[in-house]
């Protein structure tokens, strides 16, 4: 009896989310700008995350960790949240022995932030590099990359996240290979897909060679609801970027830069660009159209309510 | 000439069944193995380094080129140890204890075999007395060492620490990178030496041994 009820309180939980809220990729079709959450690692870091640990594995031993997290980029007026999912593939968890987590490891993430946010904001299921390189330059067969994204892809949505947000990628074949597998679970589900770039004398490349124009057309051919850059690059060369984007693309643009790239002080990372500055590059991408603007790495709760009220005045 | 020619071109293509195909044939037709290394494989890997460095190729070229290099330079081991050439040098290498990320350390892995040192990897998630104790029991001069996390860099300025202990500073030298580490960091803990990517890696590892 009372597991019948609770089944009930969730469904009835999971259809009220949906009636209740515009799905993301309308909103995004209709031109308004969204705002994503910052960081999450430099969050873990300063909550106690041991230097090496697996940052999944906070989930299981302290889920009240996320839920808090959550709350601060919820409280700072994000209306997407990710979920502490970036390494949560079953072939990146294997590296820490925790391959048979994949199920509770994300489902739990999910559950952490959909507990803060309620109905207040998105919830994005992240879902990072697999961690392997792919035939023929490495060992992974594409197969084995997609089956692993699809077994962290069933349990995000199945947790109930409203978007997925692939992101970090530098190789286009395992970005694609992620998209697919958020569509081939559930078509309706909007993702982003970001990828990270350096800056070349010949323009901007990920490491592994993929250009802004190569990614574009690679990430619209498997349907990513929007594209764009995060991580790797400050603010600056961030604006750069979403120009060369929309230079050769009309889907809604997603940008995430770091704090600017950071220099070790006292042993510790330091990122420079503070919530004012980053704030008024995000001015920029507005003029270029950008539609979600968040932080990567180094940015924080501070960063993104200094961003909200730009966007709101 | 002209076959040593198209083994560097095959390294560059990456073609790895070419090129283990003309080592065996200019094995046979009797020239010397250290000259096979020197004039083709490692001929082609310069190429293949400088390309990198200018952005004109990427990762998954270098990794096609190593591997071609391989096919190669596994016909010709056994052959220049037979003929005592010894190695340009030897390097223990690995990615510091709690960091898991490896690309950046196998591609200066992959250039450093290429520019013709012999490499004793050990992977990712090295201790420090790991790393110590290889370099010993391996006889290395260098010890280089990778983060890509500001979490795990302090492990470095560990292996530099225990060197000194051990009274092997100069004897075993450092070489440190990664995308958070400096040549600031590296003057601060006491490494002998920074790379600030694969190619300019392997030109201070050169630079190192030049010293040592």
């Amino acid at each position: 009896m009372a597991l019948t009820l609770q089944m009930r309180w969730t469904e009835l939980r999971v259809s009220s989310t949906l009636s209740d809220r515009t799905p993301l990729d309308q909103r995004l079709a209709s031109g308004e700008i969204l705002v994503a959450d910052g960081a999450m690692g430099t969050l873990l870091f300063e909550r106690g995350l041991d230097p090496g640990a697996c940052p999944e594995s906070i989930t299981l031993a302290h889920p009240e960790v996320l839920e808090e997290i959550a709350r601060l980029y919820l409280e700072a007026g994000a209306d997407i949240i990710g979920t502490n999912t970036f390494g949560g593939c079953p072939l990146k968890l294997a590296a820490y022995g925790l391959a048979d987590s994949t199920n509770e490891i994300n489902t739990r993430a999910v559950t952490a932030v959909r507990n803060a946010v309620e109905d207040r904001a998105y919830v994005a299921g992240s879902v990072g590099p697999c961690g392997k390189l792919l035939t023929p330059y490495g060992d992974a067969k594409p197969e084995e990359v997609y089956g692993s994204f699809l077994r962290q892809v069933e349990s995000l949505i199945a947790a109930g996240v409203d978007c997925i947000c692939v992101e970090t990628m530098i190789d286009l074949t395992e970005a694609k290979l992620a998209v697919r597998a958020v569509k081939d679970v559930s078509p309706r589900t909007p993702v982003t897909a970001s990828m990270t770039f350096d800056a070349t004398p010949n323009g901007f490349f990920t490491i592994m060679g993929v250009s802004v124009a190569d990614a574009v057309a690679g990430l619209t051919e498997v349907g990513a609801d929007a594209i764009g850059s995060n991580c790797g690059n400050g603010s600056e060369k961030m604006v750069e970027i979403a120009r060369t984007f929309r230079s050769v693309s009309q889907l809604p643009l997603t940008i995430q830069p770091n704090a600017g790239l950071p220099h070790i002080t006292n042993g510790k990372a330091v990122y420079d660009e503070t919530p004012t500055f980053m704030a008024e590059q995000a001015r920029a991408l507005i003029s270029i159209g950008v539609s979600i603007i968040g932080g990567c790495c180094g940015t924080t709760p501070e960063h993104v309510a200094t961003l909200r009220a730009m966007i709101d005045e | 000439m002209d076959l040593l020619a198209e083994i560097a071109n095959g390294v560059i293509n990456g073609d790895d069944e070419r090129i283990a195909r003309m080592t065996r044939k200019v094995i046979d037709q009797g020239t010397s193995p250290k000259t096979i290394l020197d004039d083709g494989l490692i001929a082609g890997m310069n190429v293949v380094g400088e390309r990198f460095k200018a952005h004109t190729i990427f990762l998954p070229d270098v990794l096609l080129a190593a591997k071609a290099m391989y096919a190669g330079l596994d016909l010709l081991k056994p052959l220049l140890i037979e003929q005592g050439f010894p190695p340009m040098g030897r390097v223990v290498i690995g990615s510091v204890r709690g960091d898991l990320h490896d690309i950046g350390k196998n591609l200066v892995s992959i250039m450093l075999k290429g520019a013709g040192f012999e490499i004793i990897d050990l992977g990712n998630d090295v201790p420090p007395e790991t790393m110590v104790e290889s370099a010993v029991r391996n006889e290395a001069t260098v010890i280089g060492m990778s983060a890509l996390l500001t979490t795990t860099m302090p492990v470095m300025g560990q292996v530099v620490e225990m060197l000194s202990q051990k009274g092997l500073t100069g004897k075993i030298r450092t070489i440190v990178g990664g995308a958070p580490v400096s040549s600031e960091f590296a003057r601060e803990i006491g490494a002998d030496a920074y790379g600030f990517d694969a190619a300019n890696a392997v030109d201070r590892v050169k630079s190192l041994f030049n010293v040592v």
